[in-house]
């Protein structure tokens, strides 16, 4: 990975968020946030609709300025970086990545690169490689010439994630990557994710409404509600029933799954 | 197709009403003939790479495929502003009058436009689109006015404007508003990979490292630009700005490293083609040019829009 492996086992915080309210014209979503995110970890982000999960990512790619408070990316204050410098940090996987032109997956992957890119020369080979690396990882070797918006769900998911991955980062979001998707594509980009962190020290935050997937793979969840952080903590202290059932504002009965030992969430009427 | 689009203006310099042959240089009607030719086509090949260029950085930048040069009312704004200048007779007082009165109209229009559609400090693109159509249809009517009240021999000159017509009144216009579309075009070139990440929508651009503000705000004044020195150099010429961007991406794919060069190269060679046969179709007399840009346009672009109909979600 270069100059951008971080130590696997570095203390440096990824993400620092101190005091941080911001919202949309005045309205608070993000409310006195504190949150720090270590070098390596795995965060899941969960929390119902509404809660200011999607407004949080959007804070740490400096698209939302906050109103108060600091944001800081490895120690460095956000407002001081620039974007292309910020882009090459952090990657963005959105729930869906559409364009309105006809690019090809291999054309999308390439601007995954963009901030890594010059104005006016073309990419170099070190460029191609790092792109190539990016679409075999994610098993779209084959989709290069064709046409985006042609292909199925699951194939536009793993292009997406490619290109996040072109911009090699060392932090990157996903923001319900697997909503769209069928159940074995769900499991394959969970751990794809799984691996890029374990291999490759890549820092991961994920939103996630599927909280058994995410109790699964993440060994850290924070449960944001109304823009406050409620539980922070392993899937065992986040996941039970006295924290999740106000919050969803349903019942909620929770088992450990009999073959992996993972916890299940089953909801109840209250 | 580089080539191709620098052959065609060449042998439609031979072309005219006054027959198919190289003017004789020799003589000083030919002399004033090739001269008169030499502006025609390079008028034409400027005006319609720089409406075409400006086309397709709308198209991208408003995220919509019907975007061309004049969604953002810059035309009705330089029609009003030059209707006004023929109206009131203000155009006889220099070459410049009408050019310069146009070119200043459409970029205050684009300017309220901008500014009708920013709120807090931040403009959208639905919000860009929408305030364009209601201000272009206002002053569509303010034009129908100042027609109406204007004096019968000076209608025929604001009709004829209207139409679009690439005879330059002065070299100096044809140098001034070349030079415009020139910046304009190196300008969107600067700006491709920019065009590329905002066509994903402005959050995936500032995701992937783009400074979206900023390359918002280049693109649309390169556009705007454009297309202001395209209508003060030769009034409203429709749909090449449309249909060019549609029909070249077809070829060259949606890469605007590509597609900007090969667009203006492409524009230009249309508008030649175009012009030539506005001046010589039928003798002695003129088809206005935009006539011919949407009659050969238009069902040109229904058979695209019918064949690659799943490209664009309408």
């Amino acid at each position: 990975m270069g100059n951008l492996t971080p130590a696997m086992s570095s203390n440096t915080p990824a993400i620092d968020l101190k005091n941080v309210t911001a919202g949309y014209f005045a309205t608070p979503v993000i409310s006195d946030l504190t949150l720090t995110v270590t070098t390596g970890e795995r965060v899941a982000i969960i929390g119902p609709n509404g809660a200011g999960k999607s407004t949080l990512f959007r804070i740490i790619t400096g698209l939302i300025r906050p109103t108060g408070g600091t944001v800081t990316l490895y120690g460095q204050p956000l407002l001081k970086i620039t974007a292309a410098e910020r882009a090459r940090t952090i990657a963005i996987v959105s729930q869906e990545l559409e364009s309105t032109m006809p690019f090809t997956a291999g054309e999308l992957v390439m601007m995954g690169r963009t901030a890594a890119l010059s104005r006016w020369s073309p990419p170099s080979r070190e460029d191609r490689r790092i792109i190539a690396e990016a679409m075999a990882l994610t098993e779209t070797s084959h989709l290069k010439r064709r046409i985006f918006q042609e292909m199925s769900g699951g194939e536009r998911q793993r292009v997406s994630i490619a290109m996040a991955l072109a911009a090699r980062p060392r932090i990157i979001l996903l923001d319900e990557p697997t909503a769209h998707l069928d159940m074995n594509h769900r499991l394959d980009t969970l751990l794809l994710i799984e691996r890029l962190n374990r291999e490759q020290g890549v820092t991961i935050m994920m939103i996630g409404h599927d909280l058994n997937l995410a109790a699964e793979y993440f060994p850290r969840m924070v449960l944001l509600h109304e823009g406050r952080i409620v539980a922070d903590g392993s899937p065992a202290q986040v996941l039970t029933s006295e924290i999740l059932s106000p919050v969803y504002r349903c019942g909620v009965t929770i088992h450990p799954d009999p073959a992996t030992g993972a916890l299940r969430v089953f909801p109840t009427k209250l | 197709m580089a080539a191709v689009s620098l052959i065609i203006p060449l042998l439609s310099l031979m072309v005219g009403q006054e027959g198919i042959a190289w003017p004789d240089t020799s003589t000083e009607l030919g002399r004033a003939l090739f001269l008169m030719r030499t502006q025609r086509v390079l008028a034409g090949f400027i005006v319609g790479g720089t409406l075409s260029c400006a086309g397709a950085v709308l198209q991208a930048v408003l995220r919509n495929p019907l975007a061309d040069p004049y969604v953002l009312g810059v035309s009705s704004g330089g029609a009003v502003g030059a209707a006004l200048a023929i109206a009131t007779g203000f155009v006889n007082y220099s070459a410049y009058a009408l050019p310069m009165t146009a070119f200043v109209a459409a970029i205050v229009t684009l300017a309220i436009v901008y500014r009708l559609a920013s709120r807090h400090g931040h403009t959208s693109v639905h919000g860009l689109i929408l305030s364009g159509v209601v201000v272009s249809t206002m002053l569509s009517s303010v034009l129908m006015v100042t027609l109406s009240f204007t004096r019968n021999e000076r209608l025929h000159g604001i009709l004829w404007w209207m139409l679009g017509n690439l005879q330059a009144g002065d070299i100096r216009i044809l140098v001034g508003c070349g030079v415009c579309g020139l910046i304009a075009f190196v300008v969107s070139l600067a700006m491709a990979r920019d065009l590329n990440a905002l066509t994903l929508g402005r959050e995936m651009a500032h995701n992937i490292g783009i400074r979206t503000r900023f390359a918002v705000g280049c693109s649309l004044a390169a556009a705007t630009l454009a297309a202001a020195s395209a209508v003060a150099l030769a009034g409203l010429i429709g749909f090449v700005g449309l249909i060019v961007p549609h029909a070249v991406r077809q070829l060259s794919g949606p890469d605007h490293r590509r597609l900007i060069p090969a667009v203006f190269l492409a524009g230009g060679a249309f508008l030649v083609i175009c012009d030539t046969l506005s001046r010589s179709l039928i003798p002695v007399r003129e088809i206005p040019v935009g006539v011919i840009t949407a009659l050969t346009g238009g069902p040109f672009f229904l058979f695209l829009l019918r064949r690659r109909r799943h490209e664009w979600e309408i």
